[in-house]
């Protein structure tokens, strides 16, 4: 509730219906006129349980679920679940199916930097930037939905391997696709990378040392941005992606200073170029095979626990499943880039313009079902 | 037309009031987005290029103070179902609530067979007009729903009480 606590400052909640995040996040900024004293993040208004849910699923039948624990990147979840199962059981992936992974993977990531970029201009106001996101962002649906008839909540990773093969017309648009995109990417970088007004509405907002973030337990672009290099992908990687070659973009303080706003911006164009750059060489190299092991009826992991972490577009996601050899999982941990990002701010919303939250909170890119599940 | 024919300039049209206000009700929808999970990323795409939801003169809103509709798209969980109340009672009269996806349907795959903190359907909380399935529904089926709200709104009657004024009170909304 607004209340004034004294003379000096009000209290006020952004949110839970509020566009700065993807989803419900409320917080509770305390301001003296126009700056913002302290800032208390409130987290819970999108908990649905999803942990809890698989121990009631059986180890196949909760796949669908963690499409639902990012439905941004919901390949991503399907296949750190995949991975920490398969670890667990000892399944080997084939070939094919792995670089198929990467593939769709990659594009799941070139979907969700897109959203992110597009909302984070939007919360400055250039609505522009937001609908070239949608229209780009449309095409990696329709990619996605020749492959596995869903739009948003995919399931296509499985344990042993993916649903469905991928289909000559499939690689044939997917090509297509990366042609098309390539121009795009100057397009979007005219409208905002350039952009004068963009510029000054990012640069020292929101810096983060590097020692913040990694004692924040920071993963992903925003981690990057501040100038670590550390990538899942490459530190462990997963699914082949040794295979693969590409760069790890980092911050540079390009218009101010390192681990600002911009960079984290700029970090995730650059990553959507490699991204790119990681389908075409993925397209290149699919190795011919089986796109999936056959798995038992009644699947039954063996008695033990796991993790598995992979990079998704928001940072490290982790898995961690503990089986008691039944026909379920006995507990499934998920560990999200984007809660973490949540410890930041008490020490980043101090002495900052009512203006820069909504900037803040949208180069952060803080997907709200991750931060809840 | 009789008598009246030729006896006012061109520019004069005759309608029944309901028609003519039903007529401005359904082509200036505003919605407020309630984007609480998956659906509302579909909701969004809703308002891009491809599927345009402008064309039906629907626009997106973010403040309940000035919305028609209300697009409930997501999961409702226990904290969060309070909230929605207040913001639906925030809006003015007129008031629609449309409902997008499982979730908010009736629960989907968070109902309460299956998850300890998600309400199953919003029309445990507010009244809905249309439902839309799906989880998500695609673009297409919540363009479908606008337009099935759009013939509601269409057969209401503004000044004379109807039946669906007497079961949800006066203005069609309780």
């Amino acid at each position: 509730m607004t209340s004034f606590d004294n003379a000096q400052t009000l209290t006020f909640n952004v949110g839970p219906h509020h566009s700065a995040a993807i989803g419900p996040l409320r917080m509770k900024v305390r301001t003296d006129g126009e700056m913002v004293v302290s800032c208390e993040p409130d987290v819970g208004y999108l908990h649905r349980g999803i942990e809890k849910l698989a121990e009631r699923m059986t180890w196949t039948g909760f796949m669908p679920y963690t499409d639902r624990v990012d439905y941004l990147s919901a390949i991503h979840c399907n296949l750190a679940y995949a991975l920490a199962v398969e670890s667990l059981a000892g399944i080997a992936v084939p070939e094919r199916a792995q670089t198929i992974r990467v593939l769709v993977g990659e594009l799941n990531r070139l979907g969700s930097h897109l959203l992110a970029v597009g909302h984070l201009a939007n919360q400055l106001g250039a609505e522009t930037a937001l609908m070239y996101a949608l229209r780009d962002r449309e095409r990696i649906n329709n990619l996605f939905e020749m492959l596995c008839g869903a739009r948003l909540t995919y399931s296509y990773v499985r344990i042993g391997g993916v649903a469905a093969d991928v289909t000559e017309g499939f690689i044939e648009k997917t090509y297509e696709f990366v042609e098309y995109l390539m121009p795009k990417l100057k397009e979007y970088h005219d409208l905002l990378s350039n952009n004068r007004v963009f510029m000054g509405r990012l640069a020292h907002v929101g810096v983060i040392s590097p020692a913040t973030a990694i004692d924040c337990g920071l993963t992903g672009p925003t981690l990057r941005a501040s100038g670590v290099k550390y990538d899942t992908r490459k530190m462990q990687p997963y699914s082949g992606y040794q295979k693969f070659d590409f760069d790890v973009p980092v911050g540079k303080g390009e218009v101010g200073a390192v681990g600002d706003a911009f960079d984290r911006y700029i970090v995730r164009m650059r990553e959507l170029e490699q991204a790119v750059s990681i389908i075409k060489q993925a397209l290149d190299a699919l190795p011919e095979g089986q796109f999936s092991t056959a798995l038992p009826r009644l699947f039954k992991a063996p008695k033990g626990e796991a993790y598995a972490a992979v990079e998704s577009p928001r940072g490290t996601l982790g898995v961690y499943v503990s089986s008691s050899g039944e026909k379920n999982p006995a507990r499934v941990k998920f560990r999200t880039p984007s809660f973490a990002a949540l410890n930041l701010f008490p020490d980043l919303f101090k002495n900052i313009p009512l203006s820069d939250v909504g900037t803040i909170v949208g180069s952060l890119d803080i997907m709200v079902s991750e931060v809840d599940r | 037309m009789g008598i009246l024919e030729n006896a006012f300039p061109e520019y004069v049209v005759f309608s029944q009031l309901d028609k003519a206000i039903n007529w401005a009700r359904e082509n200036s929808i505003s919605y407020l987005t309630m984007d609480l999970a998956c659906c509302g990323v579909e909701m969004a795409q809703v308002a891009g290029g491809r599927f345009d939801i402008e064309r039906f003169g629907a626009v997106a809103q973010v403040s309940p103070r000035h919305a028609d509709l209300m697009i409930v798209a997501g999961t409702i969980t226990y904290k969060m179902a309070s909230r929605i109340r207040q913001l639906y009672e925030q809006m003015p009269h007129p008031r629609y609530v449309l409902s997008m996806g499982s979730c908010s349907n009736c629960g989907g795959m968070f109902s309460w067979e299956y998850s300890y903190s998600a309400v199953s359907g919003v029309d445990k909380l507010i009244p809905v007009d249309v439902f839309v399935p799906g989880c998500p529904p695609r673009p297409e089926a919540l363009l479908h729903g606008l337009i099935t709200l759009q013939r509601r709104i269409a057969g209401q009657r503004v000044l004379v009480r109807d039946e669906l004024s007497v079961v949800r009170g006066a203005n069609g909304n309780p």
